[in-house]
């Protein structure tokens, strides 16, 4: 399959859907160990990242996709949250730069940018208790899969499982990043909220390359 | 249950919030065309002044615009609720504080702020604006002293803030006011303790759960958990406990100054921070230090949370000279 401009706008949309309808869980796990607005911040920020691709004409390239939604989600958010995800948006536009739609294996190459761009931006590591520990295992098992000669729907559903098992894991961490770090021990036992939103970006594009 | 409160539209609270702002304020401030969420002193950004850009979430008033004008901040980027600003409006604050002389960006010391900052000092780059951070970390239950640049930046920042503007002020060079600041900084004390939660416009819940009869010292102005939760004791007593910790770290010598800075995170009363600062000169005069000036009231809130704050000053003849220096804000005045 090839993911054009189109494909890539249904996406935004999908996301933005997703993160708005767990919005309410996010803040709840936020609540726990933070500041109570992840599920606020994320939805805003996908919500103007869906307007402004929606804006984007014919003549667009999967690149102006990314970067656009890069620019919108920062400034609507600000945040933690809108930097990270932001340069997630600008690595994946430079990955797909040139090309005006998108192979499977083109896909989840910019798929792994944002991982290594949210990766370079926080300056995470593995084990922190942040999104990271959703994003690297869903970017190896896309690329894996890829490399297997799957589609890039089953590697993003193969990313899906791995992001899940990933926060699911961030659970038994103890929190030493962002506003939780200061919570020390007492983080262990609560999942990590980007994590958790992590796991439904991930689904919802998966989910949309499905359709 | 749903908290109450006084607001239109939970997602709009924050743009006109500033509306009124400017229209109460309109002598001391003013928006940058274009860019809202920028809001500058109008008397202040001067040829050959380092500018001071400040900024942070909103919910904190009158942190952070509130210390914007003439001998304070130059201007104030304005995030959405608890949010660091985006690089945008920063940009536009530093833009119009610059003097060619350089800009000091400082805010209090979170995650989300410095990726912001740090990305906003990156594109003024391009533009040949130099950029120099300063992080405020007054915050001293929020990590241990080995690990104090983890540490958060509060209610301290009005001090810091104010040392630092004063430098600019007096058209000092960027390598001094930028050592002035730092050394604010590490002159800078606070401690907490929250009684009550708050909750943002656009959730309306309570941002964390503590019991009828809870206190806890050390939380952070987003509710981030403290260092010690427990029964809610008499004031003289809280007082204690957050000036022995403050003092343990300061380590006063009779004979020594400061500035006392008795906040309130939103909802506490002045009666009750009056009761506090009662305690704090009682304790400061058994040690023979002095109090050179006091502040109480609403420095740096978060939203209606009930609570405060607890900030000691340590005063040299150059810090006491800084917080002397006159300066004319939309919410502050001294001098």
């Amino acid at each position: 399959m090839a993911i054009d401009t189109t494909g890539l706008k249904a996406m935004f949309v999908a996301i933005a859907k997703a993160i708005e309808a767990d919005k309410d869980r996010l803040c709840m796990l936020d609540g726990a160990i933070g500041d109570a607005d992840h599920g606020i911040a994320m939805a805003l920020g996908f919500a103007a990242a869906r307007d402004a691709v929606a804006g984007l004409d014919a003549t667009s390239h999967p690149t102006d996709v990314f970067n656009t939604a890069a620019k919108s989600f920062l400034n609507a958010v600000g945040a933690s949250s809108g930097p990270l995800y932001a340069t997630a948006f600008m690595r994946a536009g430079a990955a797909a730069k040139g090309k005006a739609e998108l192979s499977d294996a083109d896909f989840v190459a910019a798929f792994q940018a944002m991982a290594q761009g949210i990766r370079d931006r926080g300056k995470a590591e593995p084990g922190d208790k942040t999104m990271i520990d959703a994003w690297l295992p869903a970017a190896a098992a896309a690329g894996e899969a890829i490399l297997q000669g799957k589609s890039a729907p089953d590697a993003l559903n193969a990313a899906t499982a791995a992001a899940a098992n990933g926060a699911e894991a961030t659970k038994a961490m103890v929190a030493t990043m962002g506003r939780s770090a200061r919570l020390g021990d007492r983080s262990i036992g609560h999942v990590d909220p980007g994590a958790a939103s992590a796991v439904t970006v991930i689904d919802a594009m998966a989910r949309s390359l499905g359709d | 249950m749903k908290t109450k409160k006084l607001i239109n539209d939970g997602a709009r609270a924050v743009e006109e919030m500033l509306v009124g702002i400017l229209a109460a304020h309109g002598r001391h401030l003013h928006a940058v065309e274009g860019s809202p969420r920028s809001i500058v002193a109008r008397s202040g950004p001067r040829p050959g002044k380092v500018g001071l850009v400040i900024g942070g979430g909103s919910g904190h008033e009158p942190s952070f615009l509130g210390f914007v004008g003439k001998g304070l901040a130059d201007a104030c980027a304005v995030g959405n609720v608890f949010a660091s600003p985006p690089p945008d409006p920063i940009v536009g604050a530093a833009k119009a504080a610059s003097g060619g002389a350089g800009v000091l960006f400082m805010y209090g010391n979170y995650a989300g702020d410095v990726m912001n900052f740090d990305m906003a000092a990156e594109l003024l780059a391009l533009d040949d604006v130099e950029v120099r951070t300063v992080l405020s970390t007054d915050d001293i239950a929020s990590a241990p002293f080995d690990q104090k640049q983890k540490r958060r930046g509060v209610a301290g920042n009005f001090f810091i803030f104010k040392a630092a503007g004063a430098a600019c002020d007096k058209m000092l060079s960027f390598d001094e006011c930028e050592r002035i600041a730092r050394k604010a900084n590490d002159h800078t004390y606070t401690v907490g303790v929250a009684l009550a939660p708050c909750s943002l416009p656009q959730t309306l819940r309570p941002n964390f759960e503590i019991g009828a009869d809870e206190m806890e010292i050390g939380m952070g102005i987003h509710g981030e958990p403290g260092v010690q939760r427990g029964p809610l004791r008499p004031a003289d007593e809280v007082v204690d406990d957050m000036l022995d910790r403050i003092l343990a770290e300061m380590n006063p010598s009779c004979g020594d100054r400061v500035a006392v800075l008795v906040n309130s995170l939103g909802s506490t009363s002045l009666m009750e921070l009056y009761i506090v600062n009662r305690r704090i000169a009682v304790r400061l005069a058994d040690i023979g230090v002095g109090a050179h000036a006091t502040w109480v009231g609403n420095y740096c809130t978060s939203l209606e949370m009930a609570g405060a704050s607890i900030t000691l000053h340590r005063l040299d003849g150059e810090l006491q000279a800084m917080l002397d220096h006159p300066c004319d804000c939309a919410m502050f005045r001294a001098g």
